[in-house]
């Protein structure tokens, strides 16, 4: 066990994040909302490695991305609540299971 | 154990909890919160691997303006919990074992054997007068300027499409809304008629008129 901070313990607190936001999918399958929230914390994950990665190597692309992500994540928020709030104006409910029109 | 390794374990744990918070609570507004401070803390660690500009953009964009939008959907809308809990003992099992078995594959590869000091050392700190936020807005307006561009269209389209998307129309003959289309199609023959006048009658009147009043 190092005394410095290694790259290691990012990637592993990386790894937890997104198994944990994983089992959010998984656990609440029905709850739209939380399945929202659960990918939030996934991108939060997989920034979080982008930066560990750049900062180690020194290596400042890492970030641009991390950058982009973000851009994409909150247009992704805005939309995907968009069509939340359209959703629940014409069903009144957000469970999964109540959307299976297209019987897929 | 030095102050920065401290620093992140406290960050990092109070993250993790944070995210259990998150996919365990029975109240989206609870999760929510969880979700701020989850962002919080992952800010903090981002900080200690010196990207200090997009931890603070992190507690800006996320915590100041995404989460609150989430925050301000979940109180609008009038949700029916009970329902939506169906189901969470029932995937229980399955849920923590896929969790442990992708952990146990991701750590087997992310433990210092392969990412130690010895293949990844301790980052350098920036020379004076060097800042994080300098290299990045030097790459971002150079070699990434087009792409930059480009994440510009794509929020202003987020902005139309939410608009649009969320936009009720009550009536549709209330002046507050307007049919482009309808604008666009219209012709002048629509609105204007043309009546046929003869002119110089006109004049000869005037002049008549005027030459009564002298």
């Amino acid at each position: 066990m190092s005394d410095l901070l290694q790259l290691s313990d990012v990637l592993v607190f990386g790894a937890v994040l997104f198994v944990l936001s994983l089992a959010g999918i998984f656990l609440n399958r029905k709850n739209l909302i939380i399945i929202l929230m659960s990918i939030e914390l996934m991108l939060l994950a997989v920034n979080t490695n982008f930066i560990a990665f750049s900062s180690y190597q020194g290596n400042m692309h890492g970030q641009v991305f991390v950058f982009f992500i973000l851009t994409v994540a909150a247009a992704e928020a805005a939309i995907g609540l968009a069509l939340l709030v359209l959703l629940f104006r014409n069903k009144h409910s957000i469970n999964v299971d109540d959307l299976s029109e297209m019987k897929g | 154990m030095g102050i920065e390794k401290l620093l992140f374990y406290v960050f990092a744990a109070t993250a993790v909890l944070a995210s259990l918070g998150v996919i365990g609570s029975r109240n989206p507004v609870r999760a929510a919160l969880f979700l701020v401070l989850a962002f919080v803390s992952t800010a903090g660690i981002w900080l200690l691997m010196q990207a200090e500009f997009l931890g603070i953009v992190l507690i800006l964009v996320y915590v100041g303006a995404v989460m609150v939008l989430f925050l301000f959907v979940i109180m609008m809308l009038d949700i029916n919990l009970t329902p939506l809990r169906e189901g969470f003992t029932r995937y229980l099992p399955l849920g923590v074992a896929v969790g442990v078995v992708v952990l146990a594959e991701m750590s087997l590869v992310l433990n210092p054997q392969f990412f130690g000091l010895e293949h990844f050392p301790s980052p350098i700190a920036l020379a004076a007068g060097d800042s994080n936020t300098k290299m990045l807005g030097q790459l971002l307006f150079t070699e990434y300027l087009y792409a930059f561009e480009l994440a510009a269209v794509l929020l202003l389209l987020a902005i139309v499409a939410a608009i649009v998307l969320t936009l009720r129309r009550r009536n549709r003959h209330e002046a507050l809304y307007q049919d482009i289309g309808a604008q666009v199609r219209v012709q002048a023959s629509d609105r204007l008629t043309m009546v046929k006048m003869p002119a110089v009658v006109a004049v000869k009147e005037a002049k008549e008129k005027e030459s009564g009043d002298e």
